[in-house]
């Protein structure tokens, strides 16, 4: 991680008719650091990724990734995002290699280049037997894990990882964040949105959303301190739900529910 | 270009690992042909008859023997009286009854003029309408052999105008179009509609989107497998009905294929713009069959003659691509005539592809932001 910003946000607004998604904010992403975006469902982490990868234009702000303007010039930044969404990102109906193959011929690689990575990217996920199956024949852990290595593929700066790990076991996720720290460490910066607290501890920096506003900024550690919370999750409920009051009876029951 | 090729590929892999779409790629059109063919066949063959004959001459004898050794007509009745019609309809043993007059030969010899009354089951119209129209064109036929080729004393009307382009009386030949033109429709239209939906509805369009690809790479790469396929289906079916059922390209076969790709250009394009403005793929597939199929078969003069519509109805029709490629069709194929006849139509479908077109990159580009 050094401090050069990889991506820099003034003034972001975005609008949705009179509903405000994104009510200026304003923050910097190093080279190298695995952000963690963390926010209740409709705090608006999703448009921010959405702007951040050129996927929509922002109201007003100045939104620089990866040193272009990526609400002017979106197609310029292409090359150097990766992106997977919370929606599964590989095609159901090819094979894993196949997928492979496609998004590696979208962003310009060749044939020989893709063979390898190809190769590479199978062994290291213990994933040969599976190269020549269908996706859909993959349990959900295996899938995610490929739609990582494929989002990463062409070796992107930036890679954007919208909520990737919904619905997976506890065993996939943590080998899904060793991924995610071995990209890092070869210089990929991981930009991040998850729902699980836990996660929220492996990252660098953490920012948290609420009501399209971002409440908090800085690392797992500062933040618990500051807060004076033992665990994320604390900090995250005494900032982005100041109502929130543990029911005497149904405190399990509604902490489930934030984190649906 | 290479990008392009690679995704190209993916869509093709898509269709062909698709049962589902195969079948309606390949097996709707091979079916409708033969069902519409044999089945729904509007042909008349040995359609039972009855004649009540009250002159009983030589010539209501001549007329008869025409019309039973045609092959259209079997004779398997004759009635005595007027309250007999009633009955063998009632039966369902007859089709339609012929009736000669009292004076029927003795007024065509003297006064150069006679009627024959035909009386057909109403209660199915298509049927009876064709059967009238058969039975006049063989007393016309008749006729011109009785008065000489100047037929003067001409008796009854002339048979309607179909029957000049399709003198052995086919009616296989007026589906062909209607079936290309339905088939078409089905397969760029609809099939392009959900495909694209389809990456909607999956999320993946975003990556897509994210990826250096450019949109109208996306589209065109979409849709390119849909129009190579949907052509060779025309080619499938235009061989199909030639072996089968004898069916002959009266006019130029460049000039067919031609019209044909214009239409799946349109066709393409109006998936693409139903694409754009449906979420789902159960919306996209809504909005073809309500907007598309159904005028289609019911509304372009495939089945039901424009002719015969209320005038609102035709309103209506006018706006439907498809109507004008059924009259480009027919007139290529069964009248066989020249781009002279058909270019007011070929250029209402150029206006209309060029309009979804832009309709739809418009549509395209407000939804990426």
């Amino acid at each position: 991680m050094t401090n050069i910003p990889v991506i820099s946000v003034h003034n972001l607004v975005k609008k949705f008719g009179s509903f405000t998604a994104n009510d200026n904010l304003s923050f910097e992403v190093y080279e190298g650091e695995i952000f963690g975006f963390l926010g209740a469902n409709g705090a608006g982490k999703t448009t921010v990724i959405r702007i951040l990868s050129g996927l929509s234009e922002p109201t007003s702000g100045e939104v620089m990734v990866a040193g272009f303007n990526a609400g002017k010039y979106p197609e310029k930044i292409k090359r150097s995002i990766g992106y997977m969404c919370l929606k599964f990102s590989l095609y159901d109906d090819l094979t894993a290699k196949e997928n492979i193959m496609l998004y590696g011929g979208i962003y310009g690689m060749s044939k020989s280049l893709i063979k390898e990575r190809t190769h590479e990217l199978l062994k290291n996920l213990r994933f040969e037997e599976y190269g020549n199956k269908l996706i859909s024949d993959l349990p959900l852990g295996l899938k995610q894990k490929l739609a990582f290595s494929v989002a990463i593929l062409h070796e992107p700066k930036i890679v954007f990882l919208d909520e990737p790990t919904g619905g997976v076991d506890p065993i996939t996720r943590r080998q899904f964040w060793e991924m995610i720290y071995e990209a890092a460490s070869r210089g990929i910066t991981v930009f991040v949105t998850t729902h699980y607290m836990d996660e929220a501890e492996y990252c660098d920096r953490i920012s948290i959303m609420s009501e399209g506003k971002i409440v908090a900024l800085d690392t797992p550690a500062e933040l618990k301190k500051k807060y004076d919370a033992e665990s994320v999750e604390e900090v995250f409920v005494k900032i982005a739900r100041p109502e929130y009051k543990p029911h005497p009876f149904g405190e399990r029951l509604m902490r489930k529910k934030d984190m649906i | 270009m290479k990008r392009f090729l690679g995704f190209v590929k993916k869509e093709f892999l898509h269709i062909f690992r698709d049962f589902r779409t195969l079948i309606i790629l390949f097996g709707i059109p091979t079916a409708q042909i033969l069902i519409f063919g044999f089945v729904v066949s509007t042909d008349i063959k040995d359609a039972p008859v009855a004649f009540l004959d009250f002159s009983k001459d030589e010539i209501t004898e001549k007329i008869s023997d025409k019309m039973c050794s045609s092959g259209f007509f079997r004779r398997v009745d004759n009635l005595q009286s007027y309250d007999e019609i009633d009955k063998v309809f009632k039966k369902g043993k007859v089709k339609a009854v012929i009736v000669f007059g009292q004076n029927f030969g003795r007024d065509l010899i003297s006064r150069g003029k006679s009627t024959i009354s035909i009386i057909a089951d109403g209660s199915e119209p298509n049927t009876a309408t064709l059967i009238t129209n058969y039975i006049t064109a063989i007393v016309t036929d008749f006729n011109r052999e009785y008065a000489g080729v100047s037929a003067a004393g001409s008796i009854l009307v002339q048979p309607e105008v179909r029957m000049f382009y399709n003198p052995e009386l086919k009616g296989h030949f007026m589906f062909v179009p209607g079936v290309i033109t339905l088939i078409l429709i089905l397969i760029c239209a609809l099939m392009t509609s959900i495909t694209i939906t389809r990456e909607k509805e999956f999320g993946t369009i975003e990556v897509l989107l994210v990826s250096p690809l450019k949109p109208v790479h996306i589209i065109v790469g979409k849709v390119l497998p849909y129009f190579i396929l949907s052509f060779i289906d025309v080619i499938m079916i235009l061989v199909l009905s030639w072996f089968v059922f004898d069916l002959p390209i009266k006019g130029s076969l460049i000039l067919l294929l031609s019209e044909t790709m214009l239409y799946i250009l349109m066709s393409l394009s109006l998936g693409i713009l139903i694409s754009t403005v449906s979420k789902t793929m159960q919306q996209a597939i809504f909005i073809s069959f309500l907007g598309l199929m159904l005028p289609t078969i019911l509304l372009s003069g495939f089945i039901f003659p424009i002719e015969n519509m209320p005038v609102a109805y035709d309103w209506v029709s006018a706006i439907l691509p498809p109507r004008y490629f059924i009259v480009i069709i027919k007139n290529i194929m069964i009248k066989g005539t020249g781009f002279l006849f058909v270019w007011k139509e070929t250029l209402i479908l150029v206006i209309m592809t060029t309009l979804f077109i832009a309709l739809s990159v418009k549509n395209f580009k407000v939804r990426l932001q």
